[in-house]
């Protein structure tokens, strides 16, 4: 890489910054409706920076004013409690992530490293499950759910992820085959037992790909959609990304609450980026073992 | 390897006048209860969750199902209806030119900007920033755009009208709904794939550029003679692993259904929810997304191919 600034590089890099200005727009912008008085929207909509700045479309999803305030405010009366919704996907996301990342080791360490019958059977029929498009197994799985009464649960939202996802099991079971035997070995001498060595050794070890699976599979809790959407309808359970789309719904179709629905963006895309600001490193470079390998 | 030699290792130092004792060597090989109970909780969420839908999801697509009655055997009906089924057809179709111009404009883009970063710079926060809209839940993703390319407010038009054009009803017009959801899952999923061929990238030698440019060559003669190539085997993975996922886009779609029109962006993810659930069509859904397991089972299977190909290739 010669540091030379040619006209080439100078193009080169232009094209990267405005690529770069294209990721961004869309989420500056979502920002400075979110910021912008809805009684504005018509006569203020092309600026870069709002005339008169305010955070009342925040506090009126957040369900944090009076009904009266929240429909003098661009509100359509329709309640809606986005505070709570939040809440709702961080346990969401947490959770499934924690119990998921838990299971999922114990069971890569069984299948890199116990030695039972039926071990490679066993591991070809789940990664086997990976070439089933998630929509196959969601039709039976509604059913289900809904025949033990656990539609509008939390129980039934977590239900088909909490324990496990084929990839997660995959993945961590790759990454422990790698782990010298050596030092397993020194531990069984010592008298350590199967699952000593997995709590004390193997896991203390492993903390990076732990990590990069648990972070992975909170961004997918995070994102996900559809399952809660037919499964945590409910106001109780309403995770961020389902109520986005019930509020969507519920705002008139010729004039949309664009700057509640951009405040009830920006919630959904804060945590995000904090996880980038703090964690964003490890992110960048977990990208190229986890989503090729 | 490594298997065999500790296998052999304590073998060596057998105490002088006594048989070796079977210690943690017994305990050892003698994993079989203890691995059952490591593998507890993924058996069951896999048994329930994975194995046993998937083999209902089988049987539905051969019954009548409406979620409240029992399911009734008919045979392949479903499959013989799906024929005939002009909608399901038109959702194939238009699945096909979804990911036809998702998976082109986002892999050209994404080859693009990670060939302009190797060449130029390591950024993280460049990477990181790269990585925003693909973490960002696509429900978000789609309000986002659908406020952008507001057919009256949005920045968008605000820029073609500027620009002495006319402005674009993008989302809500039949002929640019389908493109415009394309081209906004593009946006998307772009930087994540770039990241992914970047990743690639840096396993080229670092020596081969050296020695071309030592031999005069620019730039783009580097990126076709050198890049391209090496890169190749990584590519194409990652271009059938995008592939898999455009197939099953789903979520832009279902929150935007409200101002598309009707039907001008029912692909087959959406098809086989609207039967499931919109018209409680379990059986026929069932057969539809059946229909879905063949197609990415093809694709799958060049992709376990492909992986075993690059390997290979690597190392």
């Amino acid at each position: 890489m010669s540091r030379r600034l040619t006209p080439g590089r100078l193009l080169a890099w232009t094209v990267l910054v405005v690529f770069l200005a294209v990721t961004i727009l869309p989420f500056y912008w979502m920002v400075r409706t979110a910021i912008t008085p809805a009684a504005d929207l018509y006569t203020d909509s092309t600026g870069l920076v709002p005339q008169h700045p305010t955070m009342i479309n925040f506090w009126r999803v957040l369900g944090f004013v009076d009904d009266e305030t929240a429909r003098a405010a661009g509100g359509s009366g329709a309640k809606i409690n986005f505070w709570r919704y939040t809440v709702n996907s961080l346990i969401y996301s947490g959770l499934i992530a924690v119990v998921q990342t838990f299971c999922c080791a114990m069971a890569g360490y069984a299948f890199a490293r116990l030695r039972f019958p039926g071990r490679d059977l066993l591991f070809g029929v789940m990664i086997a499950a990976l070439m089933v498009p998630p929509i196959f197994t969601l039709l039976p799985n509604f059913a289900l759910v809904k025949n033990l009464g656990l539609i509008n649960t939390f129980a039934g939202m977590v239900a088909p992820s909490l324990l496990m996802t084929p990839f997660a099991v995959f993945f961590l079971r790759q990454f422990f085959l790698s782990v010298p035997r050596e030092v397993e070995e020194a531990a069984v001498i010592d008298g350590a037992g199967r699952w000593g060595i997995f709590w004390r050794v193997i896991v203390p070890m492993s903390r990076g790909p732990l990590i990069t699976i648990a972070l992975t599979t909170s961004v997918w809790a995070w994102k996900d959609y559809l399952w809660p959407l037919l499964v945590g309808r409910g106001e109780e359970n309403r995770v961020l990304t389902v109520a986005l789309g019930v509020f969507l719904q519920q705002s008139p179709n010729t004039r949309p609450d664009w700057t509640g629905l951009m405040a009830g963006s920006t919630l959904s895309v804060l945590p995000v980026l904090l996880l980038l600001i703090f964690l964003g490193k490890r992110l960048v470079q977990s990208l190229n073992f986890t989503g090729i390998k | 390897m490594r298997n065999s030699v500790a296998v052999t290792a304590p073998l060596a130092p057998d105490p002088p006048g006594g048989p070796p004792v079977a210690g943690p060597r017994r305990r050892h090989r003698d994993d079989r209860r203890v691995a059952w109970l490591f593998l507890l909780p993924v058996l069951a969420g896999f048994a329930v969750f994975y194995l046993y839908p998937t083999i209902r999801g089988v049987w539905y697509s051969f019954t009548d199902y409406s979620l409240l009655n029992t399911p009734s055997y008919v045979g392949g009906d479903n499959y013989a209806k799906l024929v005939t089924d002009e909608q399901f057809w038109k959702s194939l179709r238009l699945t096909a030119w979804y990911v036809l111009l998702n998976i082109g404009s986002q892999t050209l883009l994404a080859l693009v900007i990670a060939a302009l970063m190797h060449r130029l710079t390591r950024s993280v926060v460049l990477r990181a920033t790269l990585l925003l809209p693909w973490l960002v839940p696509n429900v978000t993703v789609a309000l986002l755009w659908m406020w952008m390319l507001d057919s009256n407010l949005g920045f968008v038009n605000h820029l073609l009208t500027a620009a002495g054009l006319d402005s674009q009803g993008f989302f809500t017009s039949p002929g640019q709904a389908l493109p415009t959801i394309a081209l906004v899952n593009t946006w998307a999923y772009t930087g994540y794939t770039a990241l992914l061929l970047y990743a690639g990238m840096l396993q080229i030698p670092q020596h081969l550029y050296e020695s071309a440019a030592l031999d005069g060559a620019g730039e783009l003669r580097m990126f076709r003679r050198i890049t391209l190539p090496l890169l190749r085997p990584i590519l194409a993975l990652v271009l059938v692993v995008s592939l898999i996922g455009s197939f099953q886009i789903f979520d832009t779609v279902a929150v935007s259904d409200r101002f598309v029109p009707v039907g001008a962006a029912r692909v087959i993810y959406f098809y086989i929810y609207q039967q499931a659930f919109s018209y409680f069509h379990m059986g026929y859904a069932a057969a539809v997304a059946m229909v879905l397991v063949l197609i990415l089972g093809v694709l799958t299977a060049v992709q376990m191919w492909l992986l075993r190909a690059s390997r290979s290739d690597l190392s």
